[in-house]
């Protein structure tokens, strides 16, 4: 449904997208991720017809953005990061302004507005003047101009931002609702909401691709070194201390800490089983072992460094 | 062209719903009241065809300026407010949005030229003009104006605030209508080309007597289409560079 193809783009010296290639399937969600400043919004302005890469290609259901720029309009609908509202309108007007200019029929216009203030429920707030609504609300309306037309592609850049927690949960459930019927692509740089919405992530890089992958697929790329909590029955000090020099001795651990009952193991590979048995054969009873992951934004940290180095 | 007239209605209920639609328009009617009374009638006898063509000379200026203030907004105004972008992602060419914010800011000009037919229409009370002078007068009222507003929405297009697109149009517009004493300073052939492209002088005042020359219609439809491609190209360029 969306193929990169090559693509760079120049703002005069600075190059903001370099050589990026990827495809998208229709009916995924997939999460562009990257830090403040890599490429992101670029990417999606791009696909979005509102600026042209400075060499390759990218294709909209077989459209070119660069020749078939009207066709591939028809077919997306694009949410830039601050919301496109002329304040002075009604939520209804407004959508249904946006409806008639998306191509939807004047009868269906009216029609179309209804739908998107329900998906969007903004019912509520139907006849009100866009300069008076609250930040959430201000969003949901540039969600609903995004979906007036029913378009086939969805570009999200940054759907959360500045949205409150409540808001953020609505948002989320929101996108996932959408899945199946529409190929939404999104832009964050949170990698815990990206990764709670979206069936794959590009991870962008100073414009380029550094890693490409489902959650798990990601972490499996930059979690390199196995973290194992271990907890057990509360013992005699002495013993804890003997259980740490036992665990020190294996030749994977690293590192090993303590805190009170519970240790944490830092090994270059899975020393799960030597753990257990040893914790067992020294008559410890044994609570809980479990390997911990890394947090998300340490991964991230790790895929982008990685790549730069 | 079902785009462009949903563009267009949408810009022109905006000039409604803010001070700036019925700002204009009382500013306007207001001063070509005053200027109708102590310059165009005097406190000298004159014809009443005089007196309809010196109305129509002041009316021209404060046209110009109503024209200049309507429509240096037009895309600068969206460009602050972000809204363009609701404009560039949808399925219509730059050329759609640049006329249908045109004929929105024509509309309103025309409305306000409708609303001082009063003006001209005192002069029937103790004098006798021609319904054709005041026609002619006010197509040529209405294609000086529509020049200017395609001169301002080319600087709205090109400037990236309101206060800028207002400067940038003033200059371009002021070249203009100097251009013809530059005209008069110059030899063949700069004189003819000069004296050509001067957007008032030579060539509005035939306007205002009620003499109609289609050169005339042809040069302010002209320019008309010159600004308005102008405006476009601006847009698409903006679009290029992202």
């Amino acid at each position: 449904m969306i193929e990169v193809r090559s693509v760079s783009k120049w703002y005069g010296e600075k190059r903001a997208v370099s050589n990026l290639s990827f495809h998208i399937q229709k009916g995924e969600i997939v999460g562009l991720l990257g830090l403040n400043g890599a490429g992101k919004s670029t990417i999606l302005k791009t696909l979005g017809t509102l600026t042209q890469p400075s060499e390759g290609e990218a294709f909209i259901a077989g459209y070119s953005v660069r020749s078939q720029a009207k066709d591939v309009r028809k077919r997306i609908g694009y949410l830039p990061d601050t919301p496109p509202l002329y304040e002075e309108m009604s939520v209804f007007s407004y959508l249904t302004f946006v409806a008639k200019l998306k191509g939807v029929p004047s009868k269906r216009g009216r029609a179309a507005a209804m739908e998107a203030m329900g998906k969007t429920r903004l019912e509520s707030v139907r006849d009100k003047k866009l300069g008076e609504l609250s930040h959430g609300f201000k969003q949901r309306t540039n969600i609903a101009q995004a979906l007036v037309h029913n378009p086939e592609v969805l570009i999200l850049d940054e759907p959360i931002n500045g949205l409150d927690p409540i808001q953020i949960v609505e948002m989320r459930d929101l996108i996932l609702s959408l899945r199946g019927d529409h190929t939404v692509m999104l832009s964050s740089h949170i990698l815990s909401e990206i990764t709670k919405t979206c069936d794959r992530i590009l991870v962008i890089d100073q414009g380029q691709l550094v890693a490409e992958g489902t959650e798990r697929e990601l972490r499996g790329k930059a979690d390199d070194q196995f973290i194992v909590e271990l907890s057990v029955q509360l013992d005699t000090e002495e013993r804890f201390a003997m259980l740490e020099r036992k665990l020190c001795a294996l030749s994977a651990v690293e590192q090993v800490g303590r805190a009170g009952e519970i240790f944490t193991l830092r090994a270059a590979h899975d020393v799960r089983p030597e753990i257990a048995r040893i914790v067992v054969g020294e008559g410890f009873s044994l609570l809980a072992l479990g390997r911990k992951e890394a947090e998300l934004e340490t991964l991230f940290l790790k895929l982008v460094s990685g790549e730069r180095q | 062209m079902k785009q462009v007239l949903t563009i267009a209605l949408r810009e022109l209920s905006s000039y409604f719903s803010t001070w700036l639609g019925y700002g204009v328009i009382f500013a306007a009617l207001l001063l070509d009241g005053i200027l109708f009374n102590a310059f165009a009638l005097g406190d000298a006898p004159k014809f009443s065809s005089d007196v309809l063509r010196d109305y129509f000379y002041f009316s021209s200026g404060i046209g110009m300026v109503a024209a200049m203030l309507l429509a240096m907004r037009l895309i600068a105004e969206e460009k602050q407010s972000k809204s363009l972008v609701l404009l560039l992602s949808s399925p219509i060419s730059d050329r759609q949005i640049i006329w249908g914010k045109f004929f929105a800011a024509l509309a309103l000009f025309t409305l306000m030229n409708l609303l001082s037919l009063y003006l001209p229409a005192l002069i029937f009370i103790e004098g006798k003009v021609s319904v054709a002078q005041i026609a002619v007068g006010y197509l040529g009222l209405t294609l000086l104006g529509a020049a200017v507003l395609s001169i301002s929405l080319f600087a709205s297009a090109l400037a990236p605030s309101q206060l800028l697109a207002g400067v940038t149009a003033a200059a371009i517009t002021v070249v203009f209508l100097l251009l013809w004493m530059l005209a008069v300073r110059t030899d063949s052939p700069f004189k003819e080309v000069l004296g050509y492209v001067s957007i008032h002088n030579e060539r509005f005042r035939p306007f205002t007597q009620g003499i109609l020359h289609s050169r005339d219609v042809i040069y302010y439809l002209s320019t008309i289409l010159f600004f308005t491609e102008w405006a476009t190209r601006a847009l698409e360029e903006r679009r290029l560079k992202g």
